[in-house]
Order: structure tokens, then sequence, then C-alpha cells
């Protein structure tokens, strides 16, 4: 016994402070007097019911379970199309494609700058036919599909709605997701390719489009995640992407749109990180500020307007490359969080992920985890199952103050744009990233495996490869469609979208037409940054 | 006289945007009292290394997690060595997987730091090393 005894806190634990891994100071023990002031009425509602702090829907899973959604893409379409029918096969509900750095940033294939990059973090996409092959076989009305697209989202949307014109699908039966989120690329993920001001126009026009054509396609996912995996708190990462909503609401309002004709289409996504009730408070303030928001700034009168609904990943920056089977562990009290937390769809990271793409065994894992959470753990049963815990509770209300400090001082700048502009959520970033490495480097946070428990020898993992005859396949199949096209069919589509983006027609019409005629990504982005310019990240210290 | 401060240029090669990594090491370095010019993202090999030459680099820390090192490295160590830049310290990090590193080693890269490495070490790394190459060089 004690021996047991010297590792039970005692009174020299007291003395270190506790703090969640965001470096929010956690008290002892949370009772009713930390709820004073506190009107379950109002604050918390039903599940369904404004303010939504209890969930999106009345009966949360029971009604339907959350979707669960494995970000895929790798080498040419042909590969991630055999990725996507393996993951379908396996129970998985929706899709989720992952792009590869030169389609992200608008370059072909075979540009230069896409050396050594071609379908390795995703799959190549150059043209409509890359498109048709990604989902052959697949009925674009039969699936949800959410594409991680933003600087280029129109073009690459436009192929995916050609795609679903060819296979006979009715526009109106589509339904999914583009991420079409630029305000965090310049905050966060770095794949901008215009600068600020007319990136808006696109998103706009992406907006007006979808309300009139697509009606079920949600038009944007502001995201937090890559906010949070650039090193933010969980508070930077809430405030910034709510922040960045209020801006894109804002555009379209002054655009000439009613908000409750585009809000319901807008959803959220979020990063679940390691610090399990933090994550759950973030997601359960993050329904609450939106609802209250869309309702105080906006007037918004749908329901559906006012619902922030979530699309959840569990942490890449979280898992380590030491001793990677600790990260199915990290992966499956993540993926908890999320769920507790009311989520609408999860994508849970493969134990491989730091290493490289993951293999179909470790995404087959990560997915697994989803479906025993779902089926074997009992959680889904009931909604907001830690509603009205004194601890909880507590979290989430700090956190909506603390994100509404945050809003204030945007606002003060003159909105999030000015914000960026500044530096300013760039910098709150870089801080609280480099505090979390010094205090990872002092031992004032553990994470297994890497600072503390540490192994010497590790037998190292198989892991997923990528060679370069992706590369020179594209390249090969560039050149064929090239000689193959119409040509001066591309170049008179391609003239009319600069002539477009010169004016203040809608672009989505243009960009229709460019990718109809086989124009090329690459082909279409250059024509809009012969009018919009290419943005340079200023260096803020 | 008082030493020399050692200035290091952290370069991120490659297409993608996780400059995490990158500017936590810069700021580290600064800490520690050296000169860093951090490029910015997305420095094709020519850039980086003429930034390098340009400003007269004791060390270059590259940064890649888009998977492209084994096509960008030797690209840049190839031009480092047609510079006569040898005696510049390169040292690496990212997502690099363990069975490119000899490789890597190799063509001239003196270590690479894999995620979850300790600020100190990377710090005492090109201090030393920065340290006994100016000392060879002098003697």
């Amino acid at each position: 016994m004690k021996a047991l005894d010297k590792d039970l806190p005692g009174p020299q634990a007291t003395e270190r402070t506790f703090t969640t891994i965001s470096g929010f100071p956690i008290k002892e023990l949370y009772t009713e007097e930390d709820l004073a002031g506190f009107d379950p009425q109002r604050d918390l509602g039903e599940p369904g019911e404004f303010p939504y702090t209890r969930g999106v829907y009345r009966n949360m899973y029971r009604g339907r379970l959350w979707t669960m959604r494995q970000f895929a893409g790798f080498g040419a379409a042909e590969d991630t199309n055999l990725r996507f029918k393996y993951l379908l096969e396996r129970g998985q509900t929706g899709l989720s494609v992952a792009f590869d750095y030169p389609t992200l940033f608008g370059y072909d294939s075979d540009h230069p700058l896409s050396y050594g990059e071609v379908g390795r973090c995703g799959v190549a996409i150059d043209s409509l036919a890359d498109m048709e092959a990604l989902f052959h076989g697949i009925r674009l009305d039969q699936v949800t599909t959410s594409m991680t697209t933003n600087a280029p989202a129109a073009i690459i949307w436009a192929m995916y709605l050609v795609t679903a014109e060819k296979q006979g699908a009715n526009w109106k039966d589509l339904s999914g997701t583009i991420q079409n989120d630029i305000l965090k690329e310049y905050i966060a993920q770095k794949t901008y390719i215009f600068p600020p001001r007319p990136s808006m126009r696109i998103i706009m026009d992406i907006l007006h489009f979808a309300t009139a054509n697509v009606p079920r396609w949600n038009t944007i996912s502001i995201s937090g995640y890559h906010i949070r995996e650039a090193g933010s708190t969980a508070i930077q990462e809430l405030a910034f992407t709510l922040r960045d909503g209020i801006e894109y609401v804002e555009h379209g309002v002054r655009a000439g749109l009613d908000v409750d004709a585009f809000a319901p289409r807008l959803s959220f996504f979020f990063d679940i990180h390691n610090d399990f009730f933090e994550e759950i408070a973030k997601l359960r303030a993050a329904r609450r500020i939106w609802a209250r928001v869309m309702q105080e700034r906006f007037g918004a009168r749908n329901p559906r307007s006012l619902l922030c609904r979530i699309h959840s990943q569990t942490a890449g920056v979280s898992l380590t490359a030491q001793q990677p089977y600790n990260n199915v562990v990290r992966v499956a009290i993540q993926a908890l969080a999320a769920v507790l937390g009311g989520t609408q769809s999860l994508h849970t990271n493969s134990l491989d992920e730091t290493l490289a793409l993951p293999t179909e065994q470790s995404v087959t894992l990560a997915l697994r985890t989803q479906q025993i959470i779902a089926y074997e753990s009992g959680v889904p049963n009931t909604a907001d199952p830690l509603g009205g815990s004194y601890f909880v509770e507590t979290l989430t209300n700090e956190m909506e103050n603390s994100c509404r400090e945050y809003f204030k001082r945007i606002d003060e700048m003159g909105g999030m744009i000015e914000a960026i502009e500044r530096g300013y959520p760039q910098r709150e970033i870089q801080d609280a990233s480099y505090q979390f490495a010094r205090a990872l480097d002092r031992k004032e946070k553990i994470i297994v495996g890497v600072n503390e428990f540490v192994m010497e020898e590790e037998p190292p993992m198989d892991i997923l490869v990528i060679d370069d005859s992706v590369f020179h396949s594209q390249c090969a199949k560039l050149k064929k469609l090239r000689a193959g096209r119409d040509n001066a069919r591309v170049e008179a589509c391609l003239a009319q979208l600069q002539r477009a983006a010169d004016g203040t027609d809608n672009l989505m019409s243009p960009i229709l037409e460019c990718v109809r005629s086989y124009a090329t990504l690459g082909e279409m982005c250059d024509a809009l940054r012969s009018v919009f310019g290419e943005y340079r990240e200023p260096l803020f210290d | 006289m008082p030493e020399q401060k050692i200035r290091v240029l952290v370069a991120k090669p490659g297409l993608d945007g996780h400059d995490r990594g990158a500017k936590i090491i810069a700021r580290a370095l600064r800490d520690a009292g050296m000169e860093v010019i951090y490029t910015g993202l997305r420095q094709t090999p020519e850039q980086i290394v003429n930034a390098a030459l340009q400003e007269d680099a004791d060390a270059v820390g590259l940064s890649i997690l888009s998977g492209a090192h084994m096509h960008l490295f030797p690209r840049i160590m190839q031009l480092i060595h047609e510079n006569h830049m040898e005696d510049v310290l390169v040292f690496a990090g990212g997502i690099i997987p363990d069975k490119d590193i000899p490789e890597l080693k190799e063509i001239g890269i003196a270590e690479i730091f894999p995620p979850g490495s300790s600020l100190e070490e990377i710090v005492k790394f090109v201090q030393d090393r920065v340290k006994k190459d100016r000392v060879l060089r002098s003697s």
C-alpha cells in the first residue's frame, strides 16, 4: 500500500495548475455555484430547439446516426475510385474527396510547380475526364459527397455537376458539400490562390448559383479544423471559425441574398482534439453561439438558418509518429467526444497518418472505431447525455464568453478580412502553437510516447507508397486531352470566363461551359489569375 | 570581438501550407539568439538556395509535409553543390518516413528531425554543428 500511495495525488499534486490542453484553467470540483445565473430554459432548451445547445435534432442519433465519412484520395482518379468503392462496401455512408496539392492550387499535373506532388496528398484532377473517372460506377444522386476544395471550389464543383449531368442526374437531387471556406485558408491552411476580395466574390457567385439551381448542396463548410491543426487553442478555433461564418453571412446579405435562403446550407467543420470535455463543450457552445448570432445579428427567422450542423474530424495533429498504435486509442477517445458533442458526421483518422496516407487496413480500423461507438457503446441512445453536468455546462458557458470576446476584438478591427490583412488571427495561432511546443519541452504537457514513456527502438510500419507513375500517367492524359478536344471551343470558353471575371456576371455559368469543353483546371485558374492576381502572404513576426 | 550570430534560413519547399512546425522552429532558434530568416511558403529549390546565398546563411532548415521531399531535397542539395555551399549546414523536418532517411543523409542532409522532436534538441544541434564548422574553417 505504501508504494501505491506515492503515486496517488496528494498535497503536492494540488500545487500544480490543472488546465485543458488549450491552457484553460480547470477547478478541482464544479458545483451548482458555478452555474449561478444559468437558465436551462434559455441556455439549453430541448434538443432540436433554440438555442440548440443539446443538439440540432430532437431525437439525435435515435433518428439517424451520424454520417461516417472518411476523407480519401490519392494517386489517379481511378485509384481513388477503387478506394471509394472499398469504403462504401464496408458500410461507409458518404464520400469525402481529398485532392492533391496541384489541384488545390489550380495547377495542372504537368505544371513545373506540380513536380513531386502529383497524386501524393490526394487525387489528381486536371479536367472533367478525371472527375468522370473518379465517380465511375457511383451514382451521384445516390451518395452525398464532400469535397475539400477551397480556392478552385467553383471549378471543382462545376466538374462534379457536369459529371452528374452526364450520368443523367438532376442537380436538384444532388447533395454534398464543398468546403469553399477561403478565409481559413489565409488564416491557417494557406491553400489560397487569389486575394481575399475576389475570392469572396467567387464564393458569393457560388451561393447565388446554388440557391437557385442546386438547393440541397452545402455551399460552405466553415472550418475550424485547419485553424486547430495550425496550432490554435480550442477557443481560438471556435471563435475564428464562427467569426468567419459571420463574415460570409454578412457578405451574402450585402450581395442581396435573403439570409434565410442561403444560411440553411452553411455547415461547420471542427477538429476534435485530445481534451475530452473541452471538445464536447466546444461543439455545444458552437451550436448555441451560432443560433444566437444568426438571430441577434442577422434577424434570421427560418429555424434551419440557426442550425450549426457539424462535421468533425479527429485531430491529425494529435497523432504521433512514435508508437503509432497508440493513435488508435487517441482516435477512439476523440471520436467519442465528437459523438457526445453531437456531431452530424465524422472522419476518424487512421493510425498511420503521421507517416503517410493510410493503408486499407488502417482506414478500416478507423471506420470500425466509429461503428463500435455507434453500435456497441450505447452512447447514441439518448441526446446530449452530458447536458446538465456542472463541469460541462460551465465549460460551455466559458467557451461562449471567450468566443464573444474574440468577436468583439475582430469587429473592432472592421471584420475578419481586415483582421486577416493585419495578421491578427495568424499571430494568435502562432503564439499558441509556440507556447504549446514549449510546454511539451518543459513536460508541462505530456504526450505519451513523445516526451514521456518513450521507447528507443520501434518496429517499422508498412505504409502506403505513391510512386511516380501517377505523375507520368497524368501528364500523358493531359497531352492526349489537349490534342483530342475542340480547342477553338476551349479558347472561346476561357475568353468568356475571363470577361466574366473582369465584369460582375456570375462566374458559375462560364465555368460550367469551360468544364463541358474539357478545359483544364489549370487553364481555368490561369484565366482567373490574369484578372484577379495571386495572393502572397505577408510575413508576420 | 563578440561571436558572430548564427544565421539560419528556415525554408518551406513543396506546395503544402503546413507551416506550424517551420514557424515554431524559426521562433525557437531566434529565442536561442540566432538570426532567422523565414522564406514563407511554397519556395522552389532555386528560390531557397538563392535565399541561402543572399542571406549568407550558416544553416538551412527545410520543412515539408507534402510527401515531395524525395523530389525536392535532392534538387536543393544539387544546387547547394553547384554553388559550392557545402559549408552550409542543411537539416530537415516534417513528414519524412524512416525508410527515406538514409538516402537523404547520403545526399548531404545532416539531420532529419521527425514530428515530436524537442525544440531544445534542434537548437542544440544547430548551435553545436555551426560552431564546430566555424572552428574547422578558421583552423
